[in-house]
């Protein structure tokens, strides 16, 4: 019996610390597992005793990459038991701080994370050596989603201005109007960037996941939606618990997501993608069209051409928000604190994070739950490594490794965010 | 060059991605050749710098801090994790006996440590760098400094302080709108108060606060026992003064 295994002890170019191990036993894989080893955090048991307004803040220190996404989710959801709903202006710059943010964080991941990897280079840096003009225009197109973000939120890493209700202080037409040559230099750079994408080496694999995101009667979804998936799912937020399940596995610091009674699914920006291609604007759809793209994709390599398609997107969202704005009366509407649970799923640049909050008649947190992205990938990625290495099993080690990582890069995880979890519940057989 | 995360968001680390101007020029004057988040490059060091972002909250990095001071010429912990044990600090102020229960009611984490450490608590640092982000401007300086073999100049003073100088108006004299930006390192750019907000004091303490002197004012702005602790006891609790001064408020809250 030939046994073999591939081992990547601390996954690169990923956020937090991971690992991989694949088994493959008589030319078979009879393991595959993505080890998350980043330290537990115990967000949500801290959180106990918090001050509603506080959970915002609190929350956007669970990742540096897409703190906005956790903001969202949290005043979105402690809106939902407040029963209050944001509209107007305020909305509308509660999505361009979004915009703001899948463009740093695609940008990052397209460039700096996963690019090297398609051309063989252990880094961006590194890559820049001999491909400085496109790293400097990543870095260019990135910058101009953290303007945005730093504008509306004062810096691009825990931003500081979002609140329940709005913002803190919003910012006048002729501020928000400053960004725009910005951006429109950025949003033909970003069609540039699936362009170039297209022209990278996609390695020949599909799979028939389910798919989960949110779906907006109009609009390509960040903070509102129904859940939908392409295998009949279609629900209310309200009802997350009722069809999502987490479980706990051995080798792994962050719980695995299922729906219930059915196994994994697939959440991000493939699954958006697939799930509201109808949603994008024309210019996103002809950028995706350009690159090859149907309305639907199931190859997770191409992922990065994806979350390009995005960014197109996020740039033409931000400018026709900004052309749009009318400063609104107050930066923020009353927001005040009653005994109820609130329930709120965002789309963050890496899927689906959904919060739930139990308050009291003072607004103090009694419970909360949060389900970021990577614990609900995790399945289908170990899947994905599974199928991959049966399928190039006759690959060098050395490569059959890198591809490895490259299977889970395309889900662009985001470790630390896993693993923020506390589990109170004791399970008994 | 090399650059560790520990327990933490990656958001100090990524302060040095986010140099979308730098990047490059910093990587043509230093060789980067440890920094997981950017490269697959796994140099074994000796390193000249040492750049750490993240607390200790496990055997297996108490174990690894040791090896990477050993291997580092001279060491600087980035952010408020680093520096004051972070967020995460917040379980420094359970109950012992319940925390281990709870660690006991699920094995895998029986390799927690207790509590949330910076790095100071286990080697020697040469610099400590402020903020929960820390500051991009002053990420460089640092580089600079020590690639330049002289020590960083980064002020300690208030926020308050830059405050004035920005020419802002006092949030909390002129609003009533409580501030920690009296007792606040500085280093964020006054960014709070530029948006009608108080200070949240995400770095931290500075040198010498009055603390209880602030907590006096915010009392007279009609925050209670409670609103002053949690205030206290947030990106920086475990940072001494930040520390001492939750601590007051919780006698305070819960008398006897």
């Amino acid at each position: 019996m030939k046994k073999k295994t591939i081992r990547v002890d601390h996954l690169a170019r990923v956020e937090g610390e991971g690992a991989l191990t694949v088994t493959i036993k008589d030319g078979q894989v009879v393991d595959a597992q993505l080890r998350i080893f980043e330290p537990p955090r115990f967000f949500e048991a801290f959180l106990r005793g918090r001050s509603f307004t506080e959970a915002a803040d609190i929350t956007s220190r669970i990742c540096g990459i897409c703190p906005v996404a956790y903001q969202m989710s949290a005043v979105h959801a402690m809106e939902d038991a407040c029963g209050v709903k944001v509209d107007g202006s305020l909305r509308a710059l509660r999505r361009l701080i979004y915009c703001g943010e899948w463009i740093e964080s695609h940008v990052l991941h397209i460039y700096m994370l996963h690019a090297p990897d398609f051309l063989g280079y252990a880094g961006a840096i590194e890559m820049a050596k001999d491909h400085a003009g496109i790293v400097q225009r990543g870095l260019q197109i990135k910058k101009a989603g953290n303007a945005i973000i730093s504008l509306m939120g004062g810096r691009s890493i825990h931003p500081i201005n979002v609140r329940l209700g709005g913002f803190f202080k919003t910012p006048t037409k002729r501020e928000l109007a400053s960004l725009t040559d910005r951006l429109l230099w950025a949003r033909d750079a970003a069609v540039e960037t699936v362009r170039w994408a297209a022209t990278l080496p996609f390695p020949d694999y599909e799979r028939d996941y389910e798919f989960v995101a949110l779906r907006h009667p109009d609009e390509y979804p960040f903070n509102e939606g129904r859940l939908v998936s392409n295998k009949g799912l279609d629900l209310s937020v309200r009802e997350y618990d009722e069809h999502f399940e987490e479980e706990q596995v051995p080798h792994s610091n962050a719980l695995h997501s299922k729906i219930r009674g059915r196994g994994g699914y697939f959440v991000g920006p493939m699954a958006r993608y697939n799930l509201n291609f109808d949603r994008l604007s024309p210019l996103a759809q002809e950028a995706a069209r350009a690159a090859g793209l149907g309305p639907a994709c199931r190859n997770p390599f191409k992922g990065i051409l994806i979350r390009g398609v995005e960014v197109v997107y996020a740039f033409d969202e931000a400018l026709r928000i900004i052309a749009a704005y009318e400063a609104p009366e107050h930066p923020a509407v009353p927001v005040l604190p009653r005994p109820a649970v609130g329930y709120a799923a965002t789309e963050a640049p890496r899927g689906t994070l959904y919060h739930r909050y139990r308050i009291d008649e003072q607004g103090t947190i009694l419970d909360a739950k949060i389900v970021p992205p990577t614990s609900q990938n995790q399945k289908v990625m170990e899947d994905d490594l599974r199928r991959v290495v049966e399928k190039e099993i006759d690959l060098p080690q050395e490569k059959l490794t890198w591809r490895c990582e490259q299977t889970i890069r395309n889900y662009d995880p985001c470790i630390s965010c896993s693993t923020h979890f506390l589990r109170l519940e004791i399970r008994r057989g | 060059m090399a650059v560790w995360k520990f327990a933490s968001c990656d958001g100090c680390q990524l302060t040095l991605l986010n140099c979308e101007d730098e990047l490059l020029p910093i990587a043509g004057e230093v060789e980067i050749v440890y920094f997981r988040e950017a490269t697959r490059a796994d140099g074994k060091g000796p390193y000249d710098l040492s750049l750490v972002d993240g607390s200790i909250t496990t055997p297996r990095d108490a174990a690894a801090i040791q090896e990477i001071r050993k291997r580092s010429k001279y060491l600087v912990s980035i952010g408020a994790c680093a520096t004051a044990g972070g967020i995460q600090a917040l379980r420094n102020f359970r109950d012992v006996k319940e925390f281990v229960s709870m660690v006991y009611a699920t094995p895998a984490y029986i390799n927690t440590l207790e509590k949330s450490t910076p790095i100071a608590a286990h080697v020697p640092v040469d610099y400590e760098l402020r903020g929960c982000p820390i500051n991009k401007n002053q990420l460089i300086e640092v580089i600079r400094a020590y690639l330049q073999g002289r020590k960083p100049v980064i002020p300690s003073h208030s926020v308050c302080i830059d405050c004035k100088r920005k020419g802002n108006i006092c949030v909390m004299v002129a609003h009533g709108t409580p501030c920690l930006g009296p007792v606040t390192h500085t280093g964020c750019g006054v960014l709070c108060p530029s948006y009608n907000r108080g200070c949240y004091g995400c770095f931290g303490p500075m040198e010498t606060p009055n603390t209880g002197s602030l907590s006096e004012g915010w009392r007279r702005l009609g925050t209670n026992e409670a609103d002053l602790l949690r205030v206290f006891r947030n990106f920086n609790a475990d940072a001494e003064a930040f520390r001492k001064e939750s601590l007051r408020h919780e006698e305070k809250d819960h008398p006897g």
